[in-house]
């Protein structure tokens, strides 16, 4: 009989409590985050695409599009950091497709663990690894020439934008890392409307050579309005227009996505 | 967990609907595919585990250790799982779902692509838990493995329940014995073929010099070696046995070797 004992779990609870749900959530945050730790090599992998996108935009094109690189960091480094936001999200949704195609969210679910753990954990270390980048972005920016004309209160404001903004499209990437059939399916997702999206934008070109019928969409683009939210916070320039723009579209984000998500998540758990 | 379409389950007195949560904190899962994080150590795993059931970081390190220890992971434990065998993986996942020490462990045909030492390992850590007081439920497509391990069992086919009970209660529920009859001269198998449908009343299937037939009267045996005796036949072999549960198997579904729709589950329950 005592070996029976042993295996009775100390207190059986009827439901999570909010302490328990915050715990879990950052269990699993250290789960998607511990990787780094051991292989430090994965913090440069995390690194080096948004880089090589900044040195190939500022060396190659910059010239050509701004006249010189110094102008162009100025133009270009918001941008590709708003279009670096929402690229980001297909992390999000292929580490979360791997979980359910793997069986790890499985294993999760049968735990007696708070049912938003796992998608909390997951975006919580998502959200840590993009700001990541952002800082390196803006580091690495001031080495090649970029100018802070915002100051730190920019620096800040830029970071919770992009913050707020990842989170409401991180929606749209739990609704397609829960749906997709595999990692391979989530990656098409990505070039087949991620790309499109961030490159019909001002992220890198200014809109003023694109043909009319193209500028009325790279106007209202959401990569856009971050872009020059980011613009205005860092560099200088408007700030009120493309802010207020940017929690639009990621209230959107929230209200489209949010409840599909949801359903999907359902569904699965 | 699955809403059921109807009806209604429970775990440890917990219905696994209203009281999901509950029942969560008494079973542990291992499903046919590893459910482990594949970038993350053996160690690592199971800590993950052990905090999410709210074991304070020193006990699950210690409870990590020690499962990999009972499974003979240690020496892997610091490496990513994505280096591990498939065996190895499936040892840790089995070891994941034992973490939270559950009342009732569910393992979905967990010996499916296992060379035969590590199924024979699996079946001995199987053993290992029903002595300690775990209630195993196992599904198998394998009725070796359920004649092996199961102390009670349920068949299904097609979705339905098509038999329960103990091993040998299966085994005798078709009321049917096995004889099988093996003549020293492998010529004469015809011969003990047509001896064996004279008395029997069916015609039985011979393969390899054997004659194979199902007995419900264990009293055909004196007469069928009587006859063989008088017809100067020497049985090299001749043997009455239980069905296995194959053979019951195959009773039951008519004869229809639907393998692949068949699935075993079994049960164990402690005394």
């Amino acid at each position: 009989m005592t070996t029976v004992a042993e295996h009775r779990p100390k207190a059986v609870t009827r439901r999570v409590g909010p302490a328990s749900t915050v715990r879990h959530s950052m269990t699993l945050t250290w789960r998607s985050l511990v990787q780094i730790k051991h292989n430090p090599f994965e913090l440069i992998e995390l690194s080096i695409q948004p880089l090589m996108m900044l040195l190939l935009f500022v060396y190659v094109f910059g010239g050509a599009i701004a006249g010189n690189t110094t102008d162009y960091i100025q133009f270009a480094l918001p941008g590709i950091i708003a279009q670096n936001a929402l690229i980001a999200t297909i992390g999000t949704a292929i580490a979360l497709n791997t979980d359910v195609t793997k069986g790890v969210f499985d294993r999760l679910r049968s735990l007696p663990i708070a049912r938003t753990a796992p998608l909390a954990g997951r975006i919580i270390a998502d959200s840590a690894k993009q700001m990541w980048s952002v800082l390196l972005f803006i580091v690495l920016g001031l080495v090649l020439g970029f100018r802070v004309g915002g100051g730190i209160a920019g620096v800040l404001g830029t970071f919770a934008l992009l913050l707020v903004f990842t989170l409401a499209m991180s929606w749209m990437a739990v609704l397609v890392g829960l749906t997709a059939k595999d990692p391979e399916k989530v990656q098409m997702f990505a070039f087949s409307f991620l790309m499109p999206l961030t490159f019909t934008s001002n992220a890198f070109v200014p809109s003023e050579t694109m043909p009319g019928w193209l500028r009325v969409w790279v106007e209202i683009n959401p990569v856009t309005q971050l872009a020059d939210a980011a613009r205005g916070m860092l560099v200088g320039g408007e700030v009120a227009g493309p802010v207020v723009n940017s929690l639009l579209w990621a209230a959107g984000a929230v209200i489209v996505f949010a409840p599909l998500a949801v359903r999907a998540f359902r569904l699965r758990a | 967990m699955i809403r059921p379409d109807a009806g209604r389950a429970a775990v440890g007195g917990f219905d696994v609907v209203r009281d999901a949560h509950q029942v969560r904190s008494l079973i542990g899962l291992t499903g046919q595919y590893a459910g482990v994080d594949e970038s993350l150590t053996g160690v690592e795993n199971l800590v993950m585990i052990g905090r999410l059931l709210d074991l304070p970081r020193r006990d699950a390190k210690e409870r990590a250790r020690e499962l990999l220890r009972r499974f003979e992971l240690e020496d892997a434990g610091d490496r990513a799982a994505k280096t591990y065998s498939g065996g190895m993986r499936r040892r840790l996942d089995l070891a994941a779902s034992l973490v939270g020490r559950p009342q009732v462990l569910f393992l979905d045909e967990p010996t499916t692509g296992l060379d035969p030492r590590s199924r024979t390992e699996l079946w001995g850590v199987v053993r290992g838990l029903m002595a300690e007081g775990v209630t195993v439920l196992l599904t198998t497509q394998y009725l070796e493995e359920a004649d092996q391990l199961a102390d009670d069992i349920v068949v299904f086919d097609h979705g339905q329940v098509i038999a329960s009970g103990t091993p040998d209660q299966l085994k005798s529920t078709t009321g049917a014995q096995i004889l099988e009859i093996k003549p020293a001269d492998p010529a004469r198998v015809d011969l003990v073929a047509q001896v064996v449908a004279d008395v029997v009343g069916t015609w039985p299937d011979v393969s390899a010099d054997q004659v194979h037939v199902q007995v419900k009267d264990p009293s055909v045996v004196p007469a069928i070696v009587r006859l063989l005796d008088e017809l100067g036949v020497i049985a090299a072999e001749l043997i009455l046995r239980k069905s296995s549960l194959d053979e019951v198997f195959l009773t039951l579904t008519g004869g229809q070797a639907d393998t692949d729709v068949k699935k075993t589950d079994v049960k164990k329950v402690i005394a």
